[in-house]
């Protein structure tokens, strides 16, 4: 047993941070690394970067385009590019649509989607949840009806992240409504430009635009953007959950939030010292630490169990319920570092260029003001991708066998 | 012992609550919150005539006389509704701190504030202060019948609001000394005080306030030169108080709310609510209120005690109790509600950044606990 990476991990992991160094946008990494907001155009040259260097589905084998990377190698790459604030992934389309091409969809599927997913030409989001499933995916109503070649579509979609942006969105649909919840279920792609579809922002309580409502009204779909077998299409949703989960942990993401945590800690000052040195506070960075620490060998081992480029099972739950509650507590403990500062709330200090320019006052130190809104937004975490409460279940049911 | 409120206070409970409940609803609030000034005059008079804002001043100012029990039967009632009126910052804080001092001016000022025609707010903590109440380097130089004032308090909840503000400033000492803190009254319009306002987190209004040679006659200065400190303290603790009770009652409203949601919400053919592993966090989340609501009634009873240290332990049990309530029924209420807690559109997100507020002001639970330990050291 030993914990060190392999000599060939290493020297890719040096490959990655020089490329980082090389060719991540100073101005994107300043937004990362200060918590701002990036726009559409930010993650699209960043997957365009990427995509140049051979390196647009981090997670593809070669034969699609992808670099091949096993698990160790992707796990690399996440923690580096995270650490030196490089936007994450937008998954949808590069780790969830794409997988269940590759595996069930057709030859034309794959030439006709792939290549734009990789390339960054086209965004993709994805149309799961609806107003009465959530947790209860399968319990979904959003029905296609067949008409020729054609499906119609009419139903509701919710939580939809980021579909302002996206050309397409892969949907999970009702194509039998006799058929029991799982078994009637098809996977359909949808042009985001079809008649019939609206799309109408969810204000979140921090004031963001990242999720959605999709209504779709009479909206036709060829049938060859149907994925696969009609009324498989669970199967297939099952499939593209699994991939869901590689990077789940964010353990590169936690690691940088929490070097910033102490950098504002080390800032803030407390009876005249610096807030770090306070025995309480730095008891809890320490706590949150060790806590980071116990999951990155815990996500070390699941990788290390699966050094064949698969999909982790049910053990993805123990990495999504710790790694959310992680990032959670160093969020709520950047905020608490700043003491009083946390209160003020101005949306446009969410913006890119507002803490550089000296002509906007803030009331407190500038790098308090987004604090507050962020930890809010990180609530969504134990929410969204299966709430902790499901994983939960599936760590007793799958794992331990209750 | 007795833990029964009395007629009186129990009828002042159900006014105020009623009036909120009709007048000042989710859809006023968001109105309100939306308006640039942030708070509602109609509220604020509305307020006035309930008599709720005389609540504290004392009779000799018109007042009612009543002390921190009446104000906990408000203040729940005012979490509830969020009300984003400067009730707890004029009503309860000012009134408390000007009732400290003797003056003739606190007086006229606090007959005025009986009715709402005048607000006042309390400016007293700094950029560096952060919940340290002595740390105050504001100077107050006095020259000739006048003292000059200069510096800068921090995050002064509805100094917008305000007619008057109550500034502390340091007329000798250093930073940190307990002595030497004076504080004086000064008209919100005075030349070279300026404000820089805006939103907190939960769409209650703040400012920075910028003092840069405020000139203010000497009679306007509360009580002796550098003995404002004690009463200072008096006056936040009794508003500490406050927001207990206060975040009481909009910790109250969110377990109603999760309760009402997970009855009525239907996932794998049920209601969410049939399952235990809710039922245990609903039972975990109503721990936390009671026992939060205990903590309000020894800050009630306690905030206005002769011993300090007696006084101020009670206080940080209290703050830090229920700064942790806060923190699990505000997570928790959202968590529960799913991705609908996270809307704009539902309360619940309004009154989870409320008590995120309530943990974060007067001190965080940290704060309050570590402030506890070193009391009861000895």
């Amino acid at each position: 047993m030993r914990l060190e990476f392999t000599e060939e991990e290493q020297a890719f992991r040096e490959v990655m941070r020089a490329f980082l160094r090389e060719k991540l946008p100073a101005a994107i990494r300043e937004k990362v690394l200060n918590g701002f907001e990036l726009s559409r155009a930010d993650h699209v040259l960043w997957q365009r970067t990427l995509h140049e260097r051979g390196w647009g589905g981090v997670s593809w084998p070669k034969e699609f385009g992808g670099p091949g990377w096993n698990s160790v190698q992707q796990y690399i790459f996440e923690e580096e590019t995270a650490l030196a604030g490089a936007p994450r992934l937008i998954p949808f389309g590069t780790k969830m649509v794409a997988p269940v091409l590759m595996a069930f969809g057709n030859a034309a599927q794959q030439q006709r989607f792939l290549p734009p997913i990789s390339a960054g030409s086209e965004w993709w989001c994805q149309g799961y949840s609806e107003p009465g499933a959530g947790s209860d995916l399968a319990s979904l109503k959003t029905r296609a009806t067949l008409d020729g070649d054609h499906y119609v579509v009419n139903g509701q979609k919710t939580w939809n992240t980021l579909g302002q942006y996206a050309d397409w969105i892969f949907c999970l649909v009702r194509t039998d409504i006799q058929a029991k919840q799982q078994s009637g279920i098809s996977f359909l792609l949808i042009d985001m430009h079809s008649p019939g579809i609206t799309v109408r922002p969810i204000a979140l309580l921090d004031g963001g635009h990242e999720v959605n409502e999709i209504w779709f009204e009479d909206v036709r779909v060829p049938l060859q953007n149907r994925v696969g077998d009609e009324n498989k299409g669970w199967t297939y949703a099952k499939f593209l959950l699994g991939h869901e989960r590689t990077n789940i942990a964010g353990i590169g993401g936690a690691k940088r939030e929490l070097a910033r945590l102490k950098s504002i800690a080390a800032r803030e000052r407390k009876d005249g010292r610096p807030l770090i040195e306070d025995p309480l506070f730095a008891a809890h960075i320490a706590q949150v630490e060790i806590d980071l620490w116990a999951l990155e060998i815990t996500n070390l081992r699941v990788l290390s169990g699966e050094r064949g480029a698969r999909a982790p099972g049910p053990e993805a739950s123990i990495l999504k319920i710790r790694g959310t509650e992680i990032a959670q507590r160093i969020s709520e403990l950047c905020m608490r570092a700043v003491g009083p500062y946390a209160l003020p709330f101005r949306r446009e200090a969410m913006e890119a260029g507002w803490q550089s320019d000296p002509t906007r006052e803030a009331p407190g130190p500038k790098y308090a003001a987004t604090l507050a809104a962020a930890y809010m937004n990180q609530r969504k975490l134990s929410i969204f991708g299966g709430t902790n409460e499901i994983q939960k279940n599936i760590i007793s049911k799958m794992i331990v066998g209750l | 012992m007795n833990f029964e409120f009395s007629d009186e206070q129990q009828q002042l409970h159900e006014t105020v609550n009623r009036y909120l409940t009709d007048q000042y609803t989710f859809e006023k609030f968001r109105a309100i919150n939306a308006s640039p000034l942030g708070w509602d005059k109609v509220a604020w008079a509305g307020l006035g005539e309930l008599g709720v804002l005389a609540l504290t001043v004392p009779v000799a100012q018109g007042g009612l006389g009543f002390g921190p029990l009446e104000t906990l039967s408000v203040m729940g009632a005012c979490g509830r509704s969020l009300v984003l009126e400067p009730f707890l910052s004029s009503a309860v804080i000012a009134t408390a701190v000007l009732r400290a001092f003797p003056d003739a001016a606190a007086a006229a000022l606090l007959t005025r504030m009986a009715t709402g025609d005048a607000i006042a707010v309390l400016a007293h903590y700094e950029p560096d202060s952060r919940f340290e109440t002595q740390w105050v380097t504001t100077r107050a130089q006095k020259a000739g019948d006048n003292y000059q004032l200069d510096g800068h308090k921090a995050v002064v909840m509805h100094a917008g609001a305000a007619d008057t503000v109550l500034v502390s400033a340091r007329t000798s000492g250093e930073p940190n000394d307990a002595q030497g803190v004076s504080l004086f009254m000064v008209p919100r319009d005075s030349k070279g005080l300026n404000l820089d306002p805006y939103p907190t987190i939960d769409g209650q209004r703040a400012a920075e306030v910028y003092l840069k040679g405020v000139q203010v006659p000497a009679s306007s200065r509360l009580g002796k030169e550098g003995a404002a400190l004690p009463s200072i303290d008096a006056g936040l603790d009794i508003g500490l108080a406050a927001l207990c009770a206060e975040a009481v009652g909009v910790m109250q409203a969110l377990v109603d709310a999760t309760v009402a949601y997970v009855q009525s919400r239907q996932q794998f053919g049920t209601a969410i609510g049939r399952f235990q592993a809710l039922q245990h966090r609903i039972a975990d989340m109503l721990i936390h209120l009671e026992q939060a609501r205990s903590m309000s009634y020894l800050a009630a009873l306690r905030c206005t005690a002769e011993n300090v240290t007696e006084r101020r332990r009670a206080l940080s049990a209290a703050k830090a109790v229920i700064g942790q309530s806060c923190r699990f029924v505000g997570q928790q209420a959202v968590q529960l509600h799913g991705g609908m807690g996270m809307t704009d559109e539902l309360i619940v997100s309004h009154w989870f950044k409320r008590v995120t507020a309530a943990e974060l002001m007067f001190g965080d639970s940290d704060t309050h606990l570590q402030r506890y330990a070193a009391l009861t050291r000895s």
